[in-house]
């Protein structure tokens, strides 16, 4: 096992683990942090798929963006938002074993999709010339945004400035009449 | 080198343990953060994928865009989440069950 696999799954198994603990946490703010566990270790795993770029991306909007505003969210509202939940009663057990169900069953067809599928073998990409290790994705995407996906990112700043005006004006204070 | 699939293996184990977070939570923000495992489980996908594209570089290009428009839905999502907050003094969802009054 070379150096780099050992890396990679390292950081797989830290994805999943905390990702798992995430969703298994009753208590609002440790879930917040290990969050953030779950996305810089995310960012790793682009790495290994060759784009940098993204993975820096990922952590500048995921922890620098997202995270900071969930914190606020949580800090600005009522203390209650932090305790924990009313405990189970009967009925929230068998919607549990619903969603546990749903999840596994998904799951299991996930897997056995992507595991019978022979990937180094189809044509596409035994054609597709790889990204390698000395290519410069940064000067790649550059040039890429402002040719070819023009477009999309155009449409998208109309759309960010469309869910900045909306957050704020759901946000502000009701004016009283 | 990283075979294709164990990237898609990691990505569908992350989307699942997301929709398990949407399905069960009962708290709003909880559910927002599965959603957010759902969006990077695409994105682990786009970019795994993006590695046989080195002419134009879709992958990579597409989940920086899906990156952003994750980023954008959760500012709405917070404002929407605070808002329900004033008005029901709750983020349970089993809870908010009624859209006026």
């Amino acid at each position: 096992m070379s150096t780099e696999q050992i890396i990679f799954y390292f950081f797989a198994a830290l994805v999943l683990i905390s990702a798992f603990m995430v969703v298994s946490m009753h208590n609002l703010v440790r879930s917040i942090f290990l969050f953030f566990v779950t996305l810089f270790s995310l960012a790793a795993l682009y790495v290994f798929a060759f784009a940098d770029f993204v993975a820096v991306t990922q952590v500048v909007i995921y922890v620098g963006g997202v995270l900071v505003l969930m914190l606020f969210a949580f800090m600005l509202s009522n203390k209650e938002l932090l305790s924990k939940i009313n405990p189970v009663n009967g009925l929230i057990r068998i919607n549990h074993i619903a969603g546990i169900l749903v999840c596994v069953l998904f799951l299991f067809i996930l897997l056995n999709v992507i595991i019978q599928t022979d990937f180094e073998n189809l044509k596409w990409i035994k054609a597709a010339d790889q990204i390698s290790t000395n290519d410069n994705t940064v000067h790649l995407i550059g040039i890429q945004t402002m040719t070819r996906y023009l477009l999309p990112f155009e449409v998208l700043s109309v759309l960010l400035l469309m869910a900045l005006v909306g957050a704020a004006h759901l946000a502000r204070k009701e004016r009283k009449v | 080198m990283i075979p294709l699939s164990h990237f898609l293996l990691i990505s569908a184990c992350l989307f699942c343990i997301g929709l398990y977070g949407v399905l069960t939570k009962r708290n709003a923000i909880q559910v927002l953060i599965g959603i957010e495992f759902m969006i990077n489980a695409a994105v682990l996908n786009f970019v795994a994928f993006g590695r046989y594209d080195a002419e134009q570089g879709g992958g990579q290009m597409f989940a920086l865009f899906a990156i952003i428009l994750a980023a954008a839905g959760v500012a709405v999502a917070l404002a929407i989440i605070l808002n329900v907050y004033k008005h029901f003094k709750t983020i349970d969802p089993v809870k908010t069950d009624t859209l006026k009054d």
